[in-house]
C-alpha cells in the first residue's frame, strides 16, 4: 500500500526505489516540510482549541489572560448555563430532524431529475438539461426570492428552510454523471422482464451509485444543517430557527446575573464559548467518519457533466 | 403494448412518436415534481424583478402588477447613494482581498505538500485544514471573536509578550485583515484538495527527467510541476474573477460588527438592511439586479477570457 501511495509522489521516488537511502539533503528537505505542515495543521486547529478551552476555564484564569489553547482551572458551569438557555438540546434534536429531512427531500428531487436526464434516448433531455442549467447563472437576486417565498405562503413556516432549496441543480449533473456511467444495457434486460422505469430506477440504478449518492446527500446535510441565510430571510420566530440561528441569538445577548455571577464560575466569554463548541460538536463528531466522502465529492464535481 | 429499444426509433418515419411516449413517458413522470419545482422556483421569482422598475406599496393588498411604474428611478436613487457606492466598494475590496491572499495560499500549501513523502503527514494535514469548511459562519464568526477580540488568543499572546492590545474587530483595516484570514482558514482546505488532486494527475516522469538532467528542486517545481497544474489554477482564478461583484451573505453578515460598517457592508448585506429589514423592496429590488446583471456581465467576459487564453469555457 505504501509502496502505491510512494509512487504517487512523483520527483523523488526514484531516490526510494533505489538504494533505499536518502542522501542527507533529501532527508533535511523531507524533515523540514514534515515539520512544516505539522505545524500548519496546528495552527489550523488552534481557533477551535482555544474555544474548547475557553468554554472549560475558570472566570479568573480568562480574566487575567492565562488562557491559551489549553484549560485553565476546570470549570462545567458554562455548559449548564449554555444548555439551560434556549433549549439547546431540543434545538439540537430539531435541527438534526430538519438536516435529514432537507437531504431526503433534495436526494429524491435530485435522483428523479438525473435519471430520466441521464438517459440517452430522451428526446427532450437536451431541452431540459439547459432549462435546468440557465437557472445556475440567472440568480433573480435576493428581494424577488422572498417576494416569490412569500406568494407561496412559505414565510414563518418549517417549509420555507425545505422548499426553496429542494434541489441544486450542480450536484444534480454530478447524479447524472454518475447515472451515465451505468451500462444502460442492464436496464434493457429488466425492461424486457417487465419492469418500470421507477423499478429500474430505485433497483438497478440507485444501488449502482450508491457512492455518489451518499456523497451529495451529505453535501445537502451540511449545507442544511450550517445554512443561516434562508432563516434570516424567511423565518422570524425562534422556535423555527435552527441551532445555528440559537447561536446566534445566544452570542449576541448572553448575560451572566449578578447572582450567577457570584455563585459561579464563570464570565460571558465561558458561555460563549460553551454554546460555540456544542454547537461544533455534532460536527467534530461526524467529520472524521465522513470527511473521505466529502474528498471524493470534491473530485466529482470537477468531472465536466 | 411493446417498448422499443432506443435504437428502434426512428424520428423521420411516421408514427415514431406513438411508441416513443409508451417507451418514455414514465421517465418524464419522474421529472415532473423537479421541473414543477425548478419553475416555481428559480424561474418563477423573476417575474418579481419588475419590483426594480415599481413603486412598492406594502398594505392594501395589492399585486405586484398593480404597483406603479416608476421606470429607473431607483437605479438613478442609487447611483446618487453613497452607502451604495461604499457598499460596493467594500464587495471590491473583500473580494480582491480574498483573491490576493487567500488565492495562491493553498496553490503553495498543495506543490509542497505535494513534495512530501510522509504519507500521515499529507493525510492530517488534509484533515486539519479542511475541517473549518464544515463550519458555519456563525460558529466560525464566535470563533474569530475568540481570537481577534481585545481579550482574545492573538491579544492574549500579543500582551503577554509586552505589546499593545490591538483593535483587530474594531478598527476597519484590521477588520478586513481578519475577514481574509478567517476566509483562508474557513476554504483552504476545500481548493487544496482540488490542487492536490491536479498535482497526482501529473506524470512524474517529466520531474524524473528534470531530476535526471540535474535541475535543482526550485526548478523542477517551477518548471515542470507548475505548468502542469496550470490549467486548474488558471481556471479557478478566472471563476472567482467573474464572481469579484458576487459575494455570499453569510459571512459578511456574520463577521461584521457595528463599530467596522465603513469597511463591512456590502452589497448582499445593504439588499438585506434596505430591503428585507427597511422595507424598501423596490429599492433593494434594483440594487440586486444592478449586481445580477453586472455579475452575469463578468462571468461572460472571464469566459470568453478562459477560452481565449486555450483553456476550456466554464460555462
Amino acid at each position: 500500500m505504501t509502496t502505491t501511495a510512494k509512487s504517487m509522489q512523483g520527483p523523488q521516488k526514484e531516490n526510494t526505489s533505489g538504494s533505499g537511502v536518502y542522501n542527507a539533503s533529501e532527508k533535511r528537505y523531507q524533515f523540514f516540510w514534515g515539520v512544516f505542515f505539522i505545524l500548519v495543521s496546528i495552527i489550523a486547529i488552534i481557533p477551535i482549541l482555544r474555544v474548547i478551552s475557553i468554554s472549560f476555564s475558570s472566570k479568573d484564569a480568562i480574566l487575567r489572560g492565562q488562557v491559551f489553547i489549553w484549560p485553565v482551572g476546570a470549570n462545567t458551569d458554562a455548559y449548564t448555563k449554555a444548555l439551560k438557555t434556549g433549549n439547546f438540546m431540543g434545538t439540537m434534536g430539531y435541527s438534526v430532524l430538519l438536516m435529514l429531512a432537507a437531504a431526503a427531500i433534495n436526494m429524491v428531487m435530485t435522483i428523479l431529475m438525473a435519471f430520466p436526464l441521464a438517459r440517452r434516448n430522451l428526446r427532450l433531455g437536451g431541452a431540459i438539461m439547459t432549462f435546468c442549467v440557465l437557472t445556475m447563472y440567472l440568480n433573480p437576486g435576493t428581494i424577488p426570492t422572498f417576494l416569490n417565498v412569500r406568494d407561496f405562503g412559505l414565510i414563518n413556516t418549517i417549509w420555507a428552510l425545505l422548499i426553496p432549496g429542494a434541489m441544486s441543480v450542480y450536484n444534480m449533473i454530478i447524479m447524472r454523471t454518475a447515472f451515465r456511467a451505468i451500462d444502460e444495457s442492464l436496464y434493457e434486460a429488466a425492461r424486457i422482464e417487465g419492469c418500470s422505469e421507477f423499478r429500474i430506477m430505485w433497483q438497478i440504478a440507485v444501488p449502482l451509485t450508491v457512492p455518489t449518492i451518499a456523497t451529495l446527500a451529505l453535501f445537502y446535510a451540511v449545507s442544511r444543517w450550517n445554512g443561516i441565510e434562508d432563516q434570516i430571510y424567511y423565518i422570524n420566530s425562534s422556535s423555527l430557527y435552527t441551532v445555528q440561528m440559537t447561536l446566534k441569538q445566544m452570542i449576541e445577548s448572553i448575560a451572566i446575573s449578578a447572582e450567577e455571577g457570584s455563585t459561579t464560575q464563570m464570565t460571558p466569554e465561558n458561555v460563549k464559548a460553551a454554546s460555540i463548541t456544542l454547537s461544533m460538536l455534532p460536527m467534530l463528531i461526524v467529520y472524521p467518519f465522513v470527511q473521505r466522502f466529502f474528498t471524493q465529492g470534491i473530485m466529482l464535481g470537477a468531472v465536466k457533466g | 403494448m411493446t417498448t422499443k429499444k432506443p435504437s428502434e426509433l426512428r424520428p423521420d418515419r411516421k408514427g415514431w412518436f406513438k411508441p416513443y411516449i409508451a417507451g418514455t413517458w414514465q421517465l418524464y413522470l419522474m421529472m415532473l415534481i423537479p421541473i414543477v419545482y425548478i419553475i416555481c422556483f428559480k424561474y418563477k421569482p423573476m417575474i418579481g424583478i419588475v419590483m426594480a422598475f415599481k413603486k412598492y406599496t406594502p398594505f392594501g393588498g395589492r399585486s405586484m402588477w398593480e404597483m406603479d411604474w416608476v421606470g429607473f428611478q431607483w437605479f438613478e436613487e442609487a447611483f446618487r447613494d453613497t452607502l451604495f457606492w461604499k457598499s460596493l466598494a467594500n464587495t471590491l475590496i473583500l473580494n480582491l482581498g480574498d483573491l490576493f491572499f487567500g488565492f495562491p495560499f493553498p496553490i503553495i500549501l498543495a506543490i509542497f505538500l505535494n513534495e512530501l513523502r510522509s504519507n500521515k503527514v499529507r493525510k492530517t494535514t488534509q484533515l486539519a485544514l479542511y475541517l473549518p469548511n464544515f463550519l458555519s459562519w456563525v460558529i466560525i464568526s464566535g470563533i474569530t471573536s475568540q481570537i481577534f477580540a481585545s481579550s482574545g488568543l492573538m491579544n492574549n499572546i500579543i500582551n503577554a509578550l509586552g505589546g499593545e492590545t490591538v483593535p483587530f474587530l474594531s478598527n476597519t483595516a484590521w477588520w478586513r485583515f481578519v475577514y481574509w484570514f478567517m476566509g483562508i482558514w474557513q476554504s483552504a482546505g476545500y481548493s487544496l484538495i482540488i490542487y492536490l488532486a491536479a498535482l497526482m494527475s501529473n506524470d512524474p516522469s517529466l520531474s524524473e527527467a528534470a531530476y535526471i538532467d540535474g535541475a535543482t528542486r526550485m526548478q523542477r517545481i517551477w518548471h515542470v510541476t507548475v505548468p502542469q497544474i496550470m490549467p486548474t489554477i488558471s481556471t479557478l482564478l478566472i471563476m472567482q474573477v467573474g464572481k469579484v461583484v458576487s459575494i455570499s451573505f453569510d459571512r459578511p453578515f456574520m463577521m461584521r460588527n457595528a463599530l467596522v460598517t465603513d469597511a463591512a457592508q456590502v452589497i448582499s448585506t445593504f439588499v438585506y438592511d434596505k430591503g428585507l429589514k427597511g422595507g424598501r423592496f423596490d429599492y433593494a429590488a434594483a440594487v440586486g439586479l444592478f449586481q445580477s446583471v453586472v455579475g452575469i456581465v463578468l462571468i461572460l467576459i472571464a469566459n470568453q477570457g478562459s477560452k481565449k487564453m486555450g483553456q476550456e469555457g466554464i460555462i
